[in-house]
């Protein structure tokens, strides 16, 4: 493919973040950090942030778009995202205004990732049945494509509003859109079916050799085939720390990541990380710990071998020190980003 | 003699990621799911090349041996009568994310696997292949080529305990017989073996812990002590 266009984008849960002498900074602090990050992550240039939706003590975001909101007025070029939005546990058109307002305050750099939420507490946090997992997604991801053609909406729901003739404000410029895109993990059916909604997908590698997602990738391809629908740019998401010192960046994912992937792994039932499989997912793995060059030679490696035209790096993950959340940041935009194009020999 | 054929029911992640384990070690698979042989071929063409695609009726017809690798909450979906003489691994777990937040079909004194062989009277079930994660079963194992991952199973059917052994070992697991199939609640997610992909010894060690983890102690005060 010739022209190949890449991108680069950074992604936030807002883990709760520590000062640099230890002491933690509270939800409010954390929020007010991730904007100024954003802010720092534009003027280096980065195409985008990215910020996750979650419900628990150890993330700040429950609200991405207010936290978009606010990034909106001190950026001018980042593109300003979700990873993920959990569509199915809330209300399409209410998600719908938010991105449009955000549409207006951000001169359309608004961008939304759906995702069917691999973490689960906002359905019964917002009144809906774990039950209907798959039903929820399915309408709502529907109703959300039927919104973005900003007509007047007739629709007729089970797990929705039932709407007649309702336009939804603030409506989009005419000819613009939210640009769309959706997260999967290992699950062929959800490859699939973004591939019959024609949503670009975002594969989540966050543990293993990344190239055992290619068969993931060629089913994306052949599907896009099968159903005769244009094949759209891939993207990855994976956990990082870009430290110029390679030992120091991996004692600091050993300390964070490692605990934020453990308290996950309360909940989805996997074992404590072994120090032995950490340093496994970052000699061969989905990690992407070192210094600036160590990252770049992987992200190039793994963007090649997966077709991969974006690449989104996980900052933060278990909080960090703030030095060593900016490090990284800086790291990512000044040396890696260029480097990665340059071995990619891409723009 | 010819080895035999491995039936998968389910062709998610657990199910794909079965047949392509299959296929690699040269293992004969079959695969079935909801969708039609269509649909499903082009998919496990691409993800498990060499499995081949079936439906689930005949899945369960040809094979001999038979893993689910359904939702648990679809169990009753099976027909009892199509599985009688078939020896059946049970990899299913209660999962709430897709068998709903309340669980009616399995507890500390019923466990999952105990639902199926109730359901399948005829046929003979073994827990196997549901306490690691579905990354695990390449990750882990391809990782250590030399020192195999502890693959547990349970199972109330003493004949069958050499080909369910043959079975995990061509898998590419160091199989751990727990004991009859009640012992297979000691598997169930969140229990601390839940999850492991560690050697036998590791994992041998942690079983004889399990009465001190909060979930085995949730066992004690559900069943008035331990397993028997």
């Amino acid at each position: 493919m010739a022209d190949q266009k890449y991108e680069f984008g950074l992604n936030t849960f807002g883990d709760l973040a520590f000062h640099d002498d230890g002491t933690p900074l509270d939800g409010d602090e954390t929020l007010r950090q991730v904007v100024k990050e954003a802010q720092l992550a534009d003027e280096l240039g980065i195409d985008r942030i990215a910020l996750g939706e979650h419900h628990r003590p150890e993330f700040a975001i429950s609200s991405p778009e207010v936290v978009l909101g606010a990034m909106a007025m001190v950026t001018k070029n980042i593109k300003l995202g979700t990873a993920v939005t959990v569509l199915s546990s809330d209300d399409p058109v209410r998600v719908f205004e938010r991105f449009s307002t955000l549409h207006g305050l951000s001169h359309g750099r608004e961008e939304i990732m759906l995702g069917r939420g691999s973490f689960t507490e906002s359905f019964p946090l917002f009144g809906f049945d774990l039950e209907n997992y798959n039903e929820l997604f399915e309408e709502k991801i529907a109703m959300w494509q039927k919104l973005l053609e900003g007509d007047p909406m007739n629709w007729k729901g089970q797990f929705t509003q039932t709407l007649t003739d309702t336009a939804v404000y603030p409506q989009l410029p005419k000819g613009e859109t939210v640009s769309t895109s959706l997260a999967v993990g290992g699950s062929p059916e959800s490859i699939i079916r973004a591939v019959a909604y024609d949503i670009p997908v975002v594969i989540a590698i966050i543990g293993g050799e990344p190239v055992r997602f290619r068969p993931y990738v060629d089913l994306y391809k052949k599907a896009a085939k099968q159903f005769k629908k244009p094949e759209r740019p891939l993207g990855m998401h994976a956990h990082g720390i870009i430290l110029d010192d390679e030992q120091e960046a991996v004692e600091v994912g050993f300390k964070y990541i490692k605990a934020e992937m453990d308290r996950i792994g309360i909940d989805r039932g996997w074992a404590p990380m072994t120090r032995d499989r950490f340093e496994f997912e970052i000699d061969k793995g989905a990690y992407y710990v070192g210094t600036p060059e160590q990252v770049a030679q992987k992200i190039a490696h793994n963007m090649k071998a997966l077709d991969m035209q974006r690449f989104d790096l996980v900052y933060g993950t278990g909080g960090q020190l703030l030095n060593q959340r900016e490090a990284t940041i800086r790291n990512f935009g000044e040396r890696v980003v260029p480097r990665v194009k340059e071995l990619l020999g891409g723009e | 003699m010819a080895e035999p054929t491995i039936g998968i029911l389910g062709a998610g992640k657990l199910g794909s990621t079965l047949a392509r384990i299959g296929t690699s070690r040269n293992i004969p698979i079959m695969i079935g799911s909801t969708h039609s042989v269509q649909d499903l071929k082009w998919v496990i063409d691409t993800l498990a090349p060499g499995a081949v695609s079936a439906t689930a009726a005949d899945v369960v017809a040809q094979a001999d041996v038979i893993v689910l690798a359904i939702p648990l909450s679809h169990y009753q979906d099976l027909v009892p009568g199509d599985f009688a003489g078939k020896l059946v691994l049970d990899a299913t777990n209660y999962w709430k994310e897709v068998d709903g937040t309340h669980n009616d079909i399995s507890d500390f004194n019923h466990s999952s696997s105990e639902v199926i062989q109730d359901w399948l009277p005829e046929a003979k079930v073994a827990k196997a292949f549901n306490h690691m994660g579905y990354h695990d079963l390449e990750i882990e194992v391809d990782r250590h080529p030399d020192v195999p991952r502890a693959m547990a199973f349970a199972t109330d059917h003493d004949d069958i305990r050499p080909q369910v052994k043959q079975i995990l070992t061509d898998f590419g697991f160091d199989p751990f017989d727990l004991g009859p199939l009640r012992f297979g609640l000691l598997l169930e997610p969140g229990s601390p073996l839940f999850g492991e992909a560690i050697p036998r010894p590791e994992f041998a060690a942690k079983l004889d812990q399990i009465y001190d983890s909060p979930f085995g102690q949730q066992v004690l005060a559900a069943r008035g002590g331990r397993i028997q």
